[in-house]
């Protein structure tokens, strides 16, 4: 049911053409996959996904559209090329799922080994309930201190390109009407 | 090799890849740049999903331990280092989306427009001039 | 903004419990689903949301930029100041049973204490520093063409 959701709010935001509608849809998705990801027992994966894309990403992406337009022009180009590259590039993946282990197998390689030895380990040497917050903090924390400077930078990068407010005469504008 | 149980084992999968394709689409068929960074997003997202889908075990149960620490051995754990991976992974999906809105933002401003045909056709009037230019005077352009 | 009463009515309403459920998100994070990310982006759709519906002149008088933009630098300085500090009692980098001399497990749980609050402080202030940034822009498109 939650699939069939998915699809048909992928396929909408294909075809609407106001900008407005593409944003709520992308929020629609977000919290879709959040239930999804419910059922798929990744709580707190679902709680990430629901804040962020649900709540963040449409603040941003509606900030935008006040500063730039709000309809999408119609494609004169034929859309032929993209469906079949996109055909192609689907039908090999699907290819390199064949190999794949059935959804929900307990003796998979990826469910032995390390996966194992963390939930094992983690009531021993760190004694809290939650195992992400274990690993996330404790077992793989430098990978979390590569995340934070990563989302550090990317404020920083915003801040750069957006610091000032609109400075008007543009140069490059003055150039183009020159040209056109 | 193709009995049902492999297909309906395996539909998971082709149902996430479906999505992403979907995603993909959008990113190279459609003009307009928000709607690029919307589609670049359903791409992510519907890969986190594909990702996580390989953790799960089915009569598992999320990877929580009881808050009185007593831990029942027979309890199946789903596995919680594609959560975890998943995270980081969520959080540079939003880095990248902001600051890809902001570039957008900028050249709205500095050509008018965010639709990708028309920018191409500035971009290319904008070099012949300035090719035309430099034959003029030796000092590049601005 | 100012005659949609019903929203500047439930906002008033819901600013507090956000923040409140943003403090306990980060500090539960040990027990429940959460921890410092979810808690950050919390925060900042609180502050987001009072921005939004009151003008963002108020927020930026609750939070000023520059306190802002130091709020950034600080939580990823938190959580490298952490790791550091396992140096100087003989560690490696980012061991956290440096932190507490007597049991390592409580170490552990300390580690995990402030490292989140380092996360979570540098989360918020990274959407909200965006939303300053994407707010402070004079459009160019005016009302009457939305």
């Amino acid at each position: 049911m939650l699939f069939c959701l998915l699809i048909l709010t992928a396929f909408a935001t294909v075809k609407a053409h106001g900008l407005f509608g593409v944003v709520m849809l992308s929020g629609v998705f977000s919290l879709l996959s959040a239930l999804l990801l419910i059922t798929l027992d990744a709580v707190d994966v679902a709680f990430t996904e629901a804040a962020v894309g649900a709540g963040i990403s449409i603040v941003l992406m509606l900030s935008t559209l006040t500063l730039t337009s709000r309809r999408e022009k119609k494609s004169k180009n034929s859309n032929l090329i993209p469906l079949v590259i996109v055909t192609l590039t689907g039908l090999v993946l699907i290819y390199g799922t064949l190999d794949m282990p059935n959804f929900g197998a307990a003796d998979t390689p990826s469910q032995m080994h390390v996966a194992r030895e963390y939930i094992k380990r983690t009531p021993e040497d760190i004694h809290i309930p939650n195992i992400v917050t274990a690993i996330l903090g404790s077992y793989r924390g430098y990978d979390t201190l590569g995340e934070t400077a990563v989302i550090f930078t990317a404020g920083i990068g915003v801040l750069l390109i957006l610091g000032r407010l609109s400075l008007r005469p543009r140069r490059r504008t003055k150039k183009i009407e020159k040209v056109l | 090799m193709i009995t049902w149980e492999f297909i309906i084992g395996h539909l998971n999968y082709w149902f996430f890849i479906v999505l992403m394709m979907t995603g993909l689409y959008i990113v190279i068929a459609k003009g307009n740049l928000v709607k690029k960074v919307v589609g670049l997003n359903i791409f992510q997202t519907s890969v986190f999903m594909f990702y996580i889908s390989i953790g799960k075990v089915i009569g598992g149960t999320a990877p929580i331990f009881p808050v009185d620490m007593k831990i029942n051995n027979d309890v199946v754990y789903s596995n919680p280092l594609p959560h975890v991976l998943i995270l980081t992974a969520i959080v540079v999906g939003i880095a990248t989306t902001s600051l890809a809105l902001a570039l957008i933002v900028r050249i709205r401003e500095e050509y008018g427009t965010i639709e990708e045909d028309e920018i191409f056709i500035i971009e290319q009037e904008l070099d012949f001039s300035n090719t035309r230019s430099n034959t003029d005077k030796p000092i590049g352009h601005f | 903004m100012k005659h949609h009463l019903i929203l500047r009515v439930i906002t008033k309403l819901l600013v507090g419990p956000i923040i409140l459920f943003a403090f306990y998100v980060q500090f539960h994070g040990d027990y429940s689903p959460g921890g410092g990310f979810q808690a950050g982006v919390i925060m900042a759709v609180g502050i987001i949301i009072y921005g939004i519906v009151f003008d963002m002149e108020h927020a930026k008088k609750v939070l000023p930029p520059w306190f802002v933009h130091k709020m950034l630098a600080f939580g990823v300085l938190l959580y490298t100041f952490t790791g550091v500090i396992s140096f100087f009692r003989g560690q490696n980098f980012l061991d956290y049973s440096a932190l507490s001399p007597h049991s390592a497990i409580h170490g552990q749980h300390y580690g995990i204490l402030i490292i989140e609050l380092g996360v979570g402080i540098t989360v918020s202030g990274v959407m909200i520093a965006i939303y300053y940034a994407f707010g402070s822009r004079t459009s160019e498109i005016n009302d009457a063409e939305w």
